[in-house]
């Protein structure tokens, strides 16, 4: 059917018209054939011109719309909706972008822009010529969102959506909740402990009839998209009954005989195989660390409640969306970078806040009082030859502070800061004034020119040319070096392999866009939130998992969800089933069919998320892609390409 | 075929609409300059681009087709820029056999905020085209 076009060309202000000629544009474009109507507007997306546009299509009976304005990413949403409330389908709506690919651009050569505004509008006339009608898939929806990781992000975005009435399932792999934080003595810049955080968060979370939580759980498998997710969770026993007496329980880790390295002061001492976390970590319940525990049966013999025959157990839940919230891992300097595990008083950030945290009067490391320490800063971060490039963000403040607090706690102690440039950004630079002030000692290198630690008769060295003083050789003998560690992405973490979320180049997950789609993943209904994404600290965190929460329900607040249409189709009379389609699917939505007496290749609709990466692999050109056909796109290059 | 002399070459560019093209659009809003003859389709990732789709461009007269890849980027996945250099390798190899200069079609990641790496990467490919096509 021949289609009648309307076209809207924006002057946006003057962003347009300043630099396009709009009238020229809408004479050159109003000729070509289908086009009926060619409108210039001052401001497109103005509401007046809404309502105008939606009564010219419905006076004028317009089977298609096209408007050329600003960036689709910001108004395509809008015009599509313009077209759908005047009863057409959105597919029948094509956008040009004639402002940030025309008019700013080429903002000194309007003669060119204004050329060049017209191929792009006719181009988007001959796609709109053969749109489509494409119906959106309803599909029921899981009112239920599956959280995973249960510290800070995590736990403030479960609380958040329990309290928008949704159904939340929590699940955290450790047998223990509050993540990184429950770790930390005190935060910046507020001075409040971890633990009080961690007490707060999961206060809120145990009392809310809508979050269930699952300690020892982790993700293995997931099957369904957006609305209708089945999410495996395998749960680890405890192997020891909830209701444990702690008098009890207390001579069980007594009589264990198994001492490991206990991960939660990061391997500076050590715990028994049965141990418990508590009062920092929640729940308040014992745990069996069953890869350590020799099965002696001790423990047994003093604590009743010792259960060795709970087995571990496999569980499905029916989520409309999945929120991610895994968090980071410190990063593990290689033996020997600073003298990291060959100079016996190098530790890392994580450990000296241990160290302090858990060190009443004194100071001291392996028996010896600290009175010199030096810090050295992006161990892990910002690398030149390492895969690191990046800037973990938190490292500067918490180090700067952590020697703050150092110095309330303890006397005569002596801080030399071996950085490469302070970055305190924001409120916290005051910290870096403060201890500026107490006489903290700060020095400075660039990446070409590193610190040095050396270890020369018992003695510890830090080296450094220091650019602050024009390169000045500078050494300092010190009781400790802390290796300043950034975050990276979670080891062992699977969780990408599962629910295919892409990696950027940090290997963190990535987000559609980093500032008009900061939460949302390529997959339709999986969020991500907090340090999973990249480094940050309690507060960007916080604000993350908000949003992410926020997100996570829109895709469960209705019964039913309209998914996205755009789909790959298989031509059945061409496809000979290669079977290199479905090699090339990331998203494994491709599998056989039957179509009559022939197999050919079938696409899962509600699986296909519409990359097109099936396309160019096929031998028979058998498969197109919705909105982006071989006619569609030769019919815009050859408009393009028109003189 | 040739450009004439002060002329810019007529560039087609691949962009893929949730990486490289908001980095095009960020060019123009950073009001970083080049060429009006360059325009942009935009697709939702780079390995989905046809062999014959590039053809078609010379075709119809493009003097340069520029895949603005997703990279490593790319939401959809790691193998795309594989996939993608399969593609350029694949079309390259039957340009040659059609007589088309393969440096005609080049192939560059482009990530969301890589927008001055586009236009420097745009006007040198502009730059070759006019030097290597000149009438």
């Amino acid at each position: 059917m021949k289609k009648k076009v309307g076209v809207y060309i924006c002057h946006c202000g003057g962003n347009i018209s300043d630099y396009v000629d709009v009238e020229k544009v809408r004479e050159a474009v109003g000729l070509e054939e289908g086009v009926f109507l060619a409108k210039t507007t001052i401001f497109a997306c103005a509401d007046s011109n809404q309502k105008e546009m939606v009564q010219d299509i419905v006076d004028n009976e317009l089977d298609a719309v096209v408007v050329a304005s600003c960036s689709p990413k910001l108004h395509e949403p809008t015009f599509r909706a313009v077209t759908e409330r005047a009863g057409l389908n959105k597919s029948h709506y094509v956008h040009a972008n004639i402002r940030e690919q025309v008019s700013w651009p080429h903002s000194d050569n309007k003669l060119g822009a204004t050329e060049k505004a017209i191929h792009i509008v006719r181009s988007a006339i001959a796609k709109v010529i053969l749109s489509e009608p494409s119906e959106p898939l309803e599909i029921k929806t899981h009112q239920a969102v599956l959280v995973i990781g249960a510290g800070v992000a995590g736990m403030k975005a479960a609380s958040s959506l329990a309290k928008m009435g949704t159904q939340v399932y929590l699940i955290e792999r450790e047998h223990f909740i509050g993540g990184r934080i429950s770790h930390w003595d005190v935060l910046c810049t507020t001075d409040e402990t971890g633990k009080e955080l961690v007490t707060r968060l999961y206060n809120d979370i145990s009392s809310d009839k809508n979050i269930t939580l699952f300690t020892g759980a982790e993700l293995i498998g997931s099957s369904g998209s957006m609305g209708n997710f089945t999410a495996s969770i395998k749960i680890k026993p405890r192997y020891v009954k909830s209701a444990c007496n702690e008098n009890s329980f207390e001579k069980a880790i007594s009589a264990c005989p198994v001492e490991v390295p206990d991960e939660f002061n990061f391997n500076i001492t050590k715990r028994k195989a049965i141990y418990h976390n508590f009062p920092s970590e929640y729940p308040h319940a014992a745990v069996i660390d069953i890869e350590h525990c020799t099965r002696c049966g001790e423990c047994e013999k003093v604590c009743p409640q010792i259960d060795f025959n709970q087995h571990e157990e496999t569980i499905d839940l029916k989520v409309g969306s999945i929120l991610i919230a895994t968090g980071f891992d410190p990063y593990t300097p290689h033996e020997g970078e600073y003298g990291y595990q060959v100079i016996d008083n190098v530790i890392t950030l994580p450990q000296f806040k241990r160290l302090v945290a858990n060190s009443d009067e004194n100071l001291l490391w392996k028996g010896k009082t600290i009175n010199n320490i030096a810090y050295i800063y992006c161990v892990g971060s910002r690398q030149v030859e390492g895969e690191n490039k990046y800037c973990s963000r938190y490292c500067c403040t918490t180090t700067i502070y952590s020697a703050i607090r150092a110095n309330k706690k303890f006397e005569n102690l002596n801080h030399f800061h071996f950085t490469r440039g302070v970055r305190t950004y924001g409120k916290q630079e005051e910290l870096y004034h403060q201890a500026s002030k107490e006489g903290q000692v700060f020095f400075q290198s660039f990446e070409d020119d590193l610190p040095v630690v050396e270890k020369h008769n018992n003695k510890t060295i830090v080296k450094i040319n220091d650019i602050l003083t024009h390169k000045m050789p500078i050494e300092t003998e010190v009781d400790l070096v802390v290796l300043v560690t950034g975050m990276v992405p979670r080891a062992e973490n699977n969780i990408s392999d599962i629910l295919k979320i892409p990696k950027g180049r940090d290997k963190f997950f990535n987000e559609i866009h980093m500032k008009l789609r900061p939460v949302e993943t390529v997959i339709d209904g999986i969020t991500i939130a907090g340090a999973c994404q990249g480094p940050k600290n309690v507060v960007e965190s916080i604000n993350s998992s908000l949003s992410a929460a926020i997100k996570s329900y829109s895709f469960v607040r209705e019964e039913t969800l309209s998914v996205n249409t755009l789909t790959a189709v298989v031509d059945a009379s061409l496809c000979k089933i290669c079977d290199a389609c479905a090699k090339a699917c990331p998203f494994d939505a491709i599998h056989p069919v039957n179509i009559g007496n022939k197999e050919v290749a079938g696409i899962t609709e509600s699986v296909c998320k519409g990359c097109g990466m099936c396309l160019p692999v096929c031998p028979e050109n058998a498969i197109q892609l919705t909105s982006f056909t071989d006619n569609e796109v030769e019919q815009m290059i050859d408009m393009l390409a028109r003189d | 075929m040739g450009i004439p002399e002060g002329k810019a070459a007529k560039i087609l560019v691949f962009s893929t609409e949730k990486i490289s093209d908001p980095a095009i659009d960020m060019a123009g809003l950073l009001k970083l300059h080049y060429s009006s003859k360059v325009y942009t389709i935009a697709v939702p990732c780079s390995s989905m681009i046809k062999t014959r789709w590039i053809l078609r461009a010379f075709e119809q007269g493009f003097d340069g087709v520029f895949i603005a890849a997703d990279g490593s980027d790319c939401p959809y996945g790691e193998s795309c820029t594989e996939k993608t250099g399969a593609i350029v390798a694949q079309t390259h190899a039957i340009m040659k056999e059609n007589n088309i200069e393969p440096m005609r079609l080049k192939m560059a990641a482009i990530c969301s905020v890589c927008s001055e790496s586009f236009v420097k990467q745009i006007k040198s490919f502009n730059n070759n085209l006019v030097e290597k096509l000149k009438s």
